[in-house]
């Protein structure tokens, strides 16, 4: 209790614009208004065939609900300050790194690259550097899900440099 | 008579049985392993049951809920991490209990008391979920709007965490199901000109992203934890002494649980804490509690498995799921072309009345399996987590992908998970995401028709007396947490 009322102190010595319900608060007032503005970009039904309300009508509403209740925890937020959340490790990012190589992999090279690729790399990451549960967790257990849901679901996966060569 | 029969009907079919066996043990395994549960294990195994008939498929789902909502308990009373959200009561005393060598008596009240709270919430299930499927068919366009618009404020309300945020997360979730075509006009609505958003954002890459993929993330911040793991040699069924003290404890979490799990909230999280509070406050020693108590596992236990029964009412009933989990059981029945509702009541009771038997026997094996196995299945929590992540990693993707082929769908899994991470890092809970997502059209859609009923008047809203009382009852669940708060403040 006294940690968390430490923390919420710490945070409430802060500049505004680096507390966190600030700059969480600024992010989805932005993303809201950035939607808002694109909901004026729908199309609009003419009167004859428009039965109720206009399709962006309802997200319009929405978005504005989530502004408004966003300024509202700030609002709550400059009374009661969230309590400061300890710095992000480097294990994180590293994780968050391999979804980006996952993506880039998967659309330039191969799907089933791109398990292994990730799987090895977070293992590694993660502290794992034994070579027999690295290829495990890598190639291993990859191939088994692959040919699980290849053989139960008849699923086929998108083309690639290794599938490619399992199809042919 | 015949409805009883037709509950037996599961134990006559081989076929069901083993998908009972299975969907049992898969559930216990998610249930035991932290940061996976019944919700992301039956979004995962969803792809699959395309492969069964639709009795089968949500008979394998319904198991997987019922016993991971058990299995949670494992890891709560062994390393005093709640195997899932519903669990987190029970690490309160089965922990304690457990340091004190006593491991296996706190595993078999959570194991006995889980057990008695399923069944209840079965026989709750039986006999309210026709009488509400009854009711609903006075229910037209507003009502239902009214109702979904209860569910949501209900779950901003009882929810965990702020209200404010759940109702934030909750017209999120909304406004994720806009994503794509209007149903109604065919206009593309925030498509950004991405051809595969025009049939909108799938139900499982969501599910998968904010529960598995954050979870993978909250993990990536979390290897250097160590778990003081308890060893265990064997359950043992509670003492006569036990069960005198326990028997009111666990009946009244029983019902605690079943009525938490009607109303669409977030069922097992929060029946279990309803349930353990209860307990504590008709103890006759309530300074035993977070030492070790039996009565708080007790009350923490059959409450979080009573809510499985309880949550599946509205989720059949009415299609209005009862907890994340139900959420992905109603996806489930949809992809199988089963419409819940009324009809589904009176044009296939064979299907629901299966469905219910099998929940029935669902709890009578994990009873079997927990009493049995638990000390196997502990031992699960000894997979080191950077061998178990990557793997779990791997069958994500597989499962998101599997559902429409597509690529994006995989993308959107991940961007979900690190807008989930992000989410719960800042105490908005996923939880009204989900549920927020499955009721958007719903949501929408009466609005609209109902707004077409009324030729665009708005007020003709309160003119409907059960549309009335669901707004009503809405008010009252927004203005509950700010009564709480001030009493709270006021005992202080």
């Amino acid at each position: 209790m006294k940690n968390v009322q430490n923390q919420k102190r710490a945070n409430k010595s802060l500049p505004f614009f680096f507390r966190d319900e600030f700059r969480v608060s600024l992010i989805i007032i932005l993303i809201s208004v950035a939607l808002l503005i694109t909901t004026f970009t729908f199309d609009i039904v003419p009167p004859i065939l428009n039965r109720g309300i206009q399709p962006a009508t309802f997200p319009k509403a929405l978005l504005v609900l989530i502004i408004v209740m966003t300024l509202l925890i700030y609002y709550l937020a400059t009374k009661n300050p969230w309590k400061v959340e300890k710095k992000l490790p480097r294990s994180f990012f590293l994780t968050l790194l391999s979804f980006v190589i996952f993506i880039v992999v998967s659309k330039t090279l191969d799907f089933f690259l791109a398990i292994s690729a990730l799987s090895i790399f977070v293992s590694y990451c993660w502290g794992e550097k034994r070579l027999f549960y690295l290829l495990l967790v890598g190639i291993i257990f990859p191939i088994i899900v692959f040919i699980f849901f290849e053989t139960i679901l008849g699923l086929r996966f998108p083309p690639g440099i290794i599938t490619n060569i399992y199809y042919s | 008579m015949d409805n009883l029969l037709l509950m037996l009907a599961p134990l006559f079919s081989s076929k069901l049985l083993l998908v009972l066996f299975f969907g049992t043990l898969f559930g216990l395994i998610l249930g035991v392993l932290p940061g996976l549960g019944p919700t992301t294990g039956g979004a995962l195994i969803l792809p699959f049951t395309m492969t069964l008939d639709p009795l089968s498929a949500i008979v394998l789902l319904t198991s997987i809920y019922c016993a991971g909502t058990y299995g949670g308990a494992i890891t709560a009373v062994l390393i005093n991490t709640p195997g899932t959200p519903a669990a987190a009561a029970t690490c309160l005393d089965g922990y304690p209990l457990a340091q004190k060598g006593e491991a296996g008596r706190a595993l078999g009240m959570a194991t006995v008391s889980s057990t008695v709270g399923g069944i209840f919430s079965v026989v709750i299930l039986v006999f309210f979920a026709p009488i509400l499927a009854q009711l609903a068919y006075e229910f037209g366009q507003p009502e239902y709007f009214a109702l979904a618009i209860f569910g949501l404020t209900m779950l901003a309300s009882i929810g965990e965490g702020s209200p404010i945020k759940n109702l934030i997360a909750g017209a999120f979730g909304i406004l994720i199901s806009t994503v794509g075509k209007d149903f109604m006009t065919s206009i593309d609505r925030f498509t950004f000109g991405i051809n595969e958003l025009t049939e909108g954002i799938g139900f499982i890459p969501v599910v998968v992203g904010l529960f598995a993929m954050s979870e993978m993330l909250t993990q990536s911040t979390l290897i250097n934890q160590i778990f003081n793991r308890i060893a265990l040699k064997a359950i043992k069924l509670p003492s006569k002494e036990d069960y005198k003290k326990t028997w009111k404890t666990i009946l009244r979490s029983s019902g605690i649980g079943s009525f938490i799990g009607v109303l669409p909230a977030e069922g097992g999280t929060v029946a279990s804490l309803i349930g353990y509070s209860e307990a504590k406050r008709f103890s006759k020693n309530p300074e035993e509690f977070g030492k070790g108590s039996i009565e708080g596992i007790a009350g923490a236990e059959a409450a979080n498995n009573a809510a499985t029964g309880g949550a599946m009412v509205p989720t059949l009933a009415l299609g209005i799921p009862g907890s994340a989990t139900t959420a992905v059981i109603l996806t489930g029945l949809i992809i199988h072309g089963v419409r819940p509702g009324p009809d589904l009541f009176r044009e296939q009771p064979d299907f629901l009345y299966g469905i219910f038997g099998a929940m029935l026997i669902a709890n009578i094996l994990f009873f079997i399996f927990g009493f049995f196995g638990a000390k196997i299945f502990a031992r699960i929590t000894l997979v080191p987590n950077k061998i178990l992540w990557p793997m779990i990693f791997a069958v994500s993707v597989c499962g998101t992908y599997s559902l429409n082929q597509s690529i994006i769908d995989v993308w959107i899994m991940l961007f979900f998970g690190v807008l989930g991470f992000f989410m719960r890092r800042y105490g908005f809970s996923v939880v009204p995401v989900i549920i927020g997502l499955i009721l958007g059209e719903l949501v929408e859609g009466t609005l609209r028709q109902s707004l077409v009923i009324f030729d665009g008047n708005w007020l003709m809203f309160f003119t409907r007396p059960i549309a009335l009382t669901f707004f009503i009852l809405s008010l009252i669940a927004l203005a509950f947490p700010l009564i709480r708060s001030r009493k709270f403040k006021k005992k202080l």
